[in-house]
Order: structure tokens, then sequence, then C-alpha cells
């Protein structure tokens, strides 16, 4: 099975060519420049090195958020316009999953953290069961100290992991004390081959239906629903 | 080349998620429009974040829908063509990825369209277009009078200093408690009514060819304004037809002006506000007595809002020019025509 795998929710990008579980080639780039110029010129470079054509590609596997919203829009409007007009698998997987991947060799809750600005974060908790990167506590958008305090109860080892890990660094230690520890800093960079193999084993998606995983609304729609209800109300997309 | 060509055309600049399929340049084979209006009413105007949402949701649906329909497949296709400014950048670059993706996974050439251009080209549909020309492009974000000394060149004569003609319709909407967009609302109950208010029309004795809106949209607000202060109920109907007399008097005699300093034998009439009935019968009636000689184009009123098949129009004019992007293509939300 070739897998081609990408992840721009962030700053970084990176993008994995792999075959079953041999990585054939991998680009990460984190330097200022858009994801909308680099993505697709990656996307080639990494086919042209691993000799395949684009219809020889089996799945196309997405990191789908949550993220910067113009980020995994990016990556998440390739993959699926790719999976679809190449009549190819299509799979998302959570972007914090590709961070807590990166963290290998430890039974510890992996905790990864990105900044949403105003004291909140986007979160999840995962472990490695069974040699499976597994869920445990769901990926949210909550206030930083709510997440400490939930990571608190369970009284085990936990490893955060992530590129602003560093700002929230003293906060962590404040409330856990011994209890947390650090993923190295190289850790917070994601890695396409992680996400590809999290994508072999996960369920395809529809390549019409599938959006990113904001864990969000907009800030426009919750002003909207503190005084309005969400229900019966006109398609608010038609096609004319 | 005994083959027809055949272009697949991107528009996500603002909030239409809108694919093509266009034959020849002039054809439409499929034009699949899908509106976000029901969800940014909720909001009394576009939120960009919501319309790039949106975008993503629909766009694989969308190109689907415009290939089924059409009946044609990607080794047909001659060239995929994309909306890359101006706009809101989110939105844009949902379609520029679309596009971009697709124009790769079959090694299809790329074509990138300005969206005011596209505009422009929506009134190849109606018939061949002779050169020089001269279009008045009004919508929600621009108002623009363009001079086309040929096929695919384009230079800015009049634009607008301050707000765009369908944002002052969409701001006095929100006045007379219209919901967005009030465009067509505002047309219609013109239609009844008298201009009773005679609102200024805003640099009509000056010489150059901008426009500017924010004179008037201040002056009828403050008259609304003040007579809800006094107790007293104005016809909307009037106010209306106030309105839409200054904006299209604005408008024409500009246009009239234009005329005179850049002789061509066609208008074109663009965008948005180019549905407006009121602009089309006044503009109508003024080349009738003032440049009868002018021959005035404006697309169906499918055509006038954003859609693809515009887009396609106008790559039918760049292919054969070969401008061509590559995968870098990125969305240029600024972008612009050379002033004249
Ligand atoms: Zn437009």
């Amino acid at each position: 099975m070739y897998t081609l795998a990408m992840d721009t929710s962030n700053q970084a990008m990176s993008v994995a060519v792999m075959h079953d579980t041999t990585l054939m080639a991998e680009t990460t780039i984190n330097h200022k420049k858009t994801h909308s110029e680099q993505l697709l010129p990656t996307i080639k470079t990494l086919l042209a090195a691993a000799e395949l054509r684009p219809q020889q590609l089996d799945r196309i596997v997405v990191a789908d958020g949550p993220g910067s919203y113009t980020g995994i829009r990016i990556a998440v409007t390739t993959a699926k316009t790719l999976a679809y007009t190449l009549q190819k698998t299509l799979v998302g997987v959570s972007s914090l999953a590709v961070l807590a991947a990166g963290v290998t060799g430890t039974k510890a809750l992996i905790v990864p953290v990105m900044d949403a600005r105003r004291q909140n974060v986007f979160a999840g908790g995962y472990q490695w069961i069974d040699d499976t990167l597994t869920n445990v506590i769901a990926d949210a958008h909550l206030p930083l100290t709510q997440l400490l305090k939930e990571v608190q109860v369970l009284k085990q080892p936990v490893i955060f992991v992530g590129a602003d890990v560093v700002k929230f660094a003293p906060d962590i230690r404040a409330t856990l004390g011994a209890q947390a520890g650090f993923a190295d800093a190289l850790s917070a960079y994601p890695q396409a081959r992680r996400l590809a193999v999290l994508g072999q084993h996960a369920k395809p998606v529809s390549v019409f239906d599938f959006v990113p995983r904001y864990l969000r609304l907009t800030e426009a729609e919750s002003t909207w629903l503190q005084t309005h209800h969400d229900e019966g109300h006109e398609p608010y997309v038609e096609k004319v | 080349m005994s083959q027809a060509e055949l272009i697949l055309a991107f528009e996500s600049s603002c909030d239409e998620t809108s694919v093509a399929v266009i034959k020849n340049g002039n054809e439409i084979l499929s034009n699949i429009i899908a509106t976000q209006i029901n969800s940014h009413k909720r909001f009394g105007g576009v939120v960009p974040e919501v319309a790039s949402r949106h975008h993503v949701e629909q766009i694989t649906t969308v190109v689907d829908m415009a290939l089924k329909e059409a009946g044609v497949d990607y080794d047909q296709l001659d060239a995929v063509a994309v909306t890359y400014g101006p706009g809101l950048v989110g939105a844009l670059l949902i379609g520029v990825t679309a596009a971009k993706a697709i124009a790769f996974a079959h090694d299809l050439p790329l074509i990138p369209i300005n969206h005011m251009a596209g505009h422009i080209y929506a009134a190849r549909f109606v018939k061949p277009l002779q050169y020089p020309l001269l279009a008045l492009v009004v919508s929600g974000g621009h108002t623009e009078l363009v001079y086309m000394p040929a096929a695919g060149e384009f230079e800015i004569i009049g634009d607008t200093r301050d707000d765009a003609a369908g944002e002052a319709y969409d701001k006095i909407g929100r006045v007379l408690n219209i919901p967005y967009p009030a465009g067509k609302e505002v047309d219609r109950l013109a239609h009844l009514g008298q201009d009773t208010f005679h609102f200024p029309r805003a640099m009509a004795a000056s010489d150059d060819l901008d426009f500017s809106f924010s004179g008037l949209k201040s002056a009828f607000i403050n008259t609304v304004h003040h007579a809800d202060q006094i107790g007293e109920q104005l016809s909307r109907e009037d106010l209306a037809a106030s309105f839409q007399a200054a904006v299209v008097d604005v408008l024409v005699e500009k246009t009239l002006h234009a005329l005179q300093a850049y002789p061509v034998a066609q208008l074109v009439v663009a965008g948005g506000v180019a549905a407006n009935q009121g602009l089309r019968e006044a503009l109508t009636a003024a080349l009738a007595t003032s440049a009868p000689a002018v021959e005035l184009i404006v697309p169906p009123l499918r055509l006038c809002g954003d859609n693809a098949a515009m887009i396609g129009a106008c790559a039918h004019i760049e292919l054969a020019k070969k401008h061509f992007a590559d995968e870098r293509l990125n969305a240029d939300p600024g972008l612009n025509f050379a002033h004249a």
C-alpha cells in the first residue's frame, strides 16, 4: 500500500510517502512560507523522489486538526481533492495524535498541546497500549487550567508535547509538579511518517463530506447561538 | 485542432463555491453554484471564517456535480482555471488549493484568473467581444470602470474612493431593516417609490472617472435618523427610490464621461450590481440618447453574481496566451488591475 501523508496544522509542514510501513520519502519544512505555496510542490517532489505517479497512491492521509484554521484547510482541501479526483482512500487523523505519536518508548500519558489563545489550548490525551497509540482523553478546546486539573486527578506520569508547551511550562509545573514531564524540543514538529502509519489503521472517510476538526465554532456562530436556535433553518449552503 | 477546448473552472473568492465546465470559451456545459447566503444572513454580512469553512465542506461535491452535469472526463480537459484574487484570502485558498490538486493529479495546465476579469468575461456568453471595449464592474466589493484595449488586457480608468456600490446598498439596507444582501429588495422598493429626497450625487461634477458613495450613504442615514428622532414616518419606497436614483445617476454619468474619453463599440456591465434593474434601465436609456452607437452588453442574471463560468470564459483567453501558473500558486486577496 502506497500512502501519502500530509500535515499543515501549524507552522511546520510535514509530508511523507510510505510503502506499507517503509518510509520512501519525507520532507519537513519549518520556515515562514505559506503552506499554500509549499504543500503541492513538496508532494510533487516527494512522489518524483519515490518514483511514483499520483495514480499509484492507494491512500491519502491528512492531519485534519485541530490547529491553525487556514493551515488545516490547506492540507484537508489538498487531501480531499486528491483522493476524490484520483479515486483513492481518504483518511483523517487528529493533528494532536500526530504529535503524540512522535513520543515513543513510554507508557506515560502523552498530552499534545497547541495554543488556542486567551489561556485556552487544543489538547488531548494519548497512550501507547499494546504498541498502538490510543486516545484516552478526547481532543478538545479548553482552558489550560481545566486541562491541568483533568490530568492531575489521573495521578499518573504525563509527558507534554508541542511547540507551545515551552510557553505553558511554568503553569504546568506549578499545578502538576513532578507528575509532569516534557518531550524534547524536536518532538514538537509533526512527522508525516508517523501520521502515515496512524492513517493506515484509521477508518476511511467520505471525500465529499470530510471537513477539518476545528474543535471550535467560529466567533460569529457562537455569538449568534447565544440568541438564536440552530434548528429548522433553511440549508446554509444551497446549490442554485 | 478539431476537438473542442474544455476548461474546468473554479471560483471561491467570497461566499459562492462554484465550478464550471466551459467549451471554447463561450459555451456553458455546467456551472454549479453553491451559495452560502442563508448562512451569512445570520450575521448581516459575509463572515470570512464561516465562508472558508463552507467552501471546504462543498468543494469536492461541487466539482463532481460540474463534471457529471457536463458529462466530461479528465482526459477531455485542456486546462484547469481558478480565481486567485481579489477576494477573501481564506475563501480564495480553497478554490486555488483544489484547482491545483486537480491540475497536478491529471497533469493539466493551471490558469490563474483575476476575479474582476472573470466578471467582465461573463459578457462573452452573450456575444463575441470587440476591442477596445469599456466595462463598468459593480459589485459588493468593487466599483470600477475598466478599459480593455485588447483581449485579456485591463486598465482601471475609474475606481471608487470609498465604498463600493454594492456595499452602500447593504449598509442602507441595514438602516431599512432589509436582510443581507439588500440589493435586490432595495431595487424592488425603488421601483415602487419616487426620488423625493434628492440625495447628493457625489463627484458628479468633477472631471475624473472616480466614484464615491460614502457621502450619499451618510446623507441617507442622517435623513432616516432625523425622521426617527422627530417621530416622522418616511416612505421606505421613496427612500429606496431616492438612494437608487443617486447611485444610478453617478454610475451612468461617469460611464458616459468614460465613453467620451475612450471611444469604444461595446460597453459591458458586470458584477453583482449589474443585476440591478434600475441600473440596466438607466444605462439603456442614457446610451440611446447620448451614445447610440455603443452596444450595451449585460450578462444574464445568473452570470452577474459570482460563478465559475465567467472564470472559464476568461481562462479561454489566457489559455491562448499560455499564461500558466505552477503548483506554487497562492491566493492574492489584493490583486488588482493596473491603473491607466
Ligand atoms: Zn464578484
